[in-house]
């Protein structure tokens, strides 16, 4: 029998659990296109300071605009999460810290601080500096994006794939050697999934406003310019994706091979199929109404037409991660990944055929994969982490030892704050960027994004010397 | 070297590097939470806009502070971190939330549509910034009082800080921000505006000392050990150069503000504020050294493995200075006085 205690202990670590995963989905989304966006903007301007076509710099503009709010927002919920990780997770913030904590302070004194510092000038100082030192400032607000994912990738894939710790008397880890325990095995495939993400998320958003304002007459050579970037993107970076995706999944196979047994939904070892749907019956360790392709499970994931692979009934159920939501969950980060291909791919025959810009079904099909790259980046880690469960750290630390010794009525008041403040805060963000997005991009778009200008005693670079730009 | 690396002065190195960074956001963020307090004073739009874009460029690297405070103590000294977080949990939490609504406010107060929307985020924005300053002050006041713990794991009750001394640093901190804040627009701001700041600046600077002078003579009454180290001989040596350099530094702000001809030098009363907020705080790292969380908890005992943090340090001491120099060139980029846009159109 359960008592009431252990039932109200479950509960709590269930809320936690979901309000740790709202927050990060939440969260995640936002660096991401930042990570995107800031890679873009440096693209954009380096081209312009190049060709000193005015239309790259008016891309920027637009671009820039929307940055600075998607940025904040990713800043402020970001916060959020700080704190409660700490807060919910004490267990493991304790337990890990020794590890977690310098990385996580690496990652403010490298890369947050590089953002910060050059956002400013990024935002407002186009005037004051001049174009060059301009165009520094968004490489390394850039450059800022990229270290910093790559910090939290470092921290994250440590939790997946776990070395170079020893664990001292009380049960603690300690660090033996930073090197193994940055560059784990897991964290190369998972930085380059990330990144190109990321990008791809954003060239997917972009492509989208670019073909919504094709599609309304809008058709200047700013909007056709973002528009052919982002399908070059979804063109050729797609590809790489769903190859490095699949690196990623052999690189799990050797590590943590009970999360791919969830994600294949494999319960007996041996020559696996590759169940394109069906649905995993927990409780009974078998399959129901799967739709299999036989041997091409193994054939993916081992490169071997019988290579064999081991399913859950051989590992202990108490060590099983979330079956269910880590099966769906991949299932629709594929799908929508083959969409994106299918996407590319389209847009390369229209583009031979100069329809690219005029074929209206495929201005709107590029509208509606707006959301496609970030609703698979949020597929795509509930995967990863619905899949490496019970554990927080993997085969070291289960999470059920990872959470405070907080109350139910705690974390359920929490969660209840967090939820509204997030619906109100990030739900008028959101209404903001779609404004933003819905005015057209084209010649002529201004800075600083503000509605008054800012303009101080410092020298005015631009009133000198004539922008680039004006040919 | 091993000596360093794996005996007792390591963590007195972290204790001085956490002390400046934590002094850095108070005095950084301290000034830009301090003119969204400010808000309450003035009201029409184009005052707040300068105000605001007095700012803009700069806040989100002084925040970033914070961030490097939280992050450094959880990995140099994660006990004080695990202990003060749970201590501190609806106030912390209050904190961020404070801090997420002025940080949205600074763009969407300039994306609202209608004027019924601007409003509404310029009172989240001052809104944020008096509750995230008052938390602030809160958390300091009931850390110099004492957290409970046991076996370096918090064993206290979750509203052991609502009590008359932190929430009076709760106040002291709302004004100290606002004076910080009025000083801040007196030097960067100009016409209207500037002599309004300068009136704020005088009433709160005179608020301020005498909130520091009640502080002073109450903190060491908290606590035994405080009292013995403020007004035992050899103590009293450098606790009496507080006050005199309180009062220097006080007398110069008053002379500047209310000189019958304003020098043209408006940085000084900043200046001479930033200048008591770092005695206050090395007074306080006075107060409690070596203790980090008082009553009990040691940096020894709070320290991390030196494994940690003989790595974190090796980076931090060439990071900090270089932080330093891009920030203070951002600052340069963007010095000068901020006047209102419509001059210029």
């Amino acid at each position: 029998m359960i008592t009431h205690a252990q039932l109200a202990t479950g509960l709590a670590l269930s809320l936690a659990r979901a309000q740790f995963g709202f927050t990060i989905a939440f969260h995640i989304m936002f660096p991401a296109f930042s990570i995107g966006l800031a890679s873009y903007l440096a693209v954009l301007e380096g081209c312009w300071l190049v060709t000193k076509k005015p239309m790259f710099l008016d891309a920027y503009k637009y671009w820039l605009k929307i940055f600075s709010v998607v940025f904040a927002m990713g800043v402020v919920s970001g916060l959020m999460m700080a704190y409660e990780v700490g807060a919910n997770w004490s267990g493991y913030s304790e337990k890990v810290g020794p590890i977690l904590g310098p990385l996580l302070a690496y990652e403010t004194m490298t890369a947050f601080f590089l953002e910060a510092g050059f956002l400013g000038i990024m935002l407002f100082g186009l005037e004051r500096v001049g174009p060059k030192l301009h165009f520094i400032a968004t490489a390394l607000v850039s450059i800022g994006t990229l270290i910093s994912a790559s910090w939290i990738l470092a921290a994250n894939s440590w939790m997946q794939t776990p070395q170079g710790y020893i664990i001292d008397a009380k049960g603690d880890f300690e660090p033996a050697n930073w090197f193994a325990i940055i560059f784990n095995p897991s964290f190369p495939y998972r930085e380059v999934h990330m990144v190109i993400a990321a990008y791809l998320a954003t060239a997917f958003a972009v492509g989208a406003v670019s073909a919504w304002h094709l599609l309304h007459g809008h058709k200047n050579d700013v909007v056709r310019l973002t528009f052919s970037m982002a399908m070059w993107m979804a063109a050729i970076v797609t590809p790489i994706q769903i190859y490095a995706g699949d690196e990623q999944g052999r690189n799990t196979l050797t590590y943590q091979p009970a999360k791919v047994a969830a994600i294949e939904g494999d319960f007996n070892s041996g020559v696996q199929g590759l169940n394109l749907i069906g649905w995993p019956d927990v409780k009974a360790g078998k399959i129901d109404d799967n739709l299999a392709i036989p041997h091409i499970g193994s054939l993916i994931l081992t490169h071997q037409w019988n290579g064999t692979i081991k399913g859950l009934n051989d590992f202990p159920r108490d060590d099983w991660p979330v079956v269910v939501v880590t099966f769906f969950a991949f299932r629709i980060m594929v799908g929508l990944g083959m969409a994106m291909f299918a996407t590319g791919l389209l847009s390369l025959w229209l583009r031979l055929r100069k329809q690219l810009y005029t074929a209206r079904w495929f201005l709107w099909l590029a509208t509606a994969m707006a959301p496609a790259g970030f609703i698979a980046i949020v597929a795509g880690w509930t995967t990863t982490e619905t899949g490496r469960q019970p554990w927080t750290v993997t085969g070291l630390l289960r999470t059920a030892d990872s959470v405070s010794p907080i109350s139910l009525s705690e974390v359920a008041t929490s969660f209840v704050v967090i939820f509204l403040i997030y619906t109100l805060v990030f739900g008028a963000g959101i209404r903001y960027l779609l404004g933003m997005m819905a005015t057209a991009p084209g010649p002529g778009e201004v800075l600083p994004p503000r509605d008054k200008p800012l303009r101080t005693g410092g020298k005015n670079v631009l009133a000198e010397q004539p922008l680039p730009a004006a040919e | 070297m091993t000596a360093f690396f794996g005996g007792p002065l390591l963590p007195v190195a972290w204790a001085g590097i956490m002390a400046f960074v934590i002094l850095a956001y108070v005095v950084l963020d301290g000034f830009d939470l301090g003119v969204g307090i400010l808000f309450a004073t003035e009201r029409d739009k184009s005052s707040r806009d300068v105000m605001v874009n007095t700012i803009a460029p700069l806040w989100d690297g002084n925040e970033t502070w914070l961030v490097l405070g939280g992050s450094g103590l959880y990995g140099a000294f994660p006990v004080a971190y695990s202990v003060i977080l749970p201590a501190f949990y609806p106030l912390i939490i209050l904190m961020v939330l404070g801090l997420i609504f002025r940080g949205v406010a600074f763009e969407f107060r300039f994306r609202a549509h209608t004027e019924d929307h601007r409003a509404l985020w310029d009172y989240a924005f001052l809104g944020g910034s008096v509750i995230a300053a008052f938390c602030q002050g809160v958390i300091l006041g009931a850390l110099l009082r004492g957290i409970t713990s046991t076996d370096g794991q918090f064993s206290g009750g979750i509203f052991d800080w609502l009590a008359p001394f932190p929430l009076f640093c709760g106040l002291a901190v709302v004004i100290g921000y606002s004076t910080l804040g009025a000083a801040w627009l007196y030097w960067r701001t100009g016409g209207a505006l500037q002599a309004r700041m300068r009136g704020h600046a005088k009433r709160l600077g005179l608020a301020l000392i005498v909130l520091i002078g009640i502080v002073s003579l109450w903190s060491p009454f908290l606590d035994a050990s405080f009292f013995h180290r403020w007004f035992a001989w050899p103590g009293i040596l450098a606790t009496g150069l507080a006050p005199i350099a309180i009062a220097v530094l006080a007398f110069v702000y008053f002379w500047d503000l209310t000189a019958q001809t304003p020098s043209q030098r408006h940085e000084i009363p900043f200046a001479c504020t930033l200048g008591m907020f770092t005695v206050c705080f090395l007074g306080l790292g006075y107060s409690i050294f070596p203790l980090i969380v008082p009553p009990s908890i040691t940096i020894w005992a709070a320290s991390s493995p030196s494994s940690s943090q003989v790595f974190l340090i090796a980076g931090t001491v060439i990071l900090i200075p270089v932080i330093l120099a891009y920030n203070l060139f951002a600052y340069w980029i963007f010095r000068g006085k901020v006047e209102p846009g419509a001059h210029y159109h």
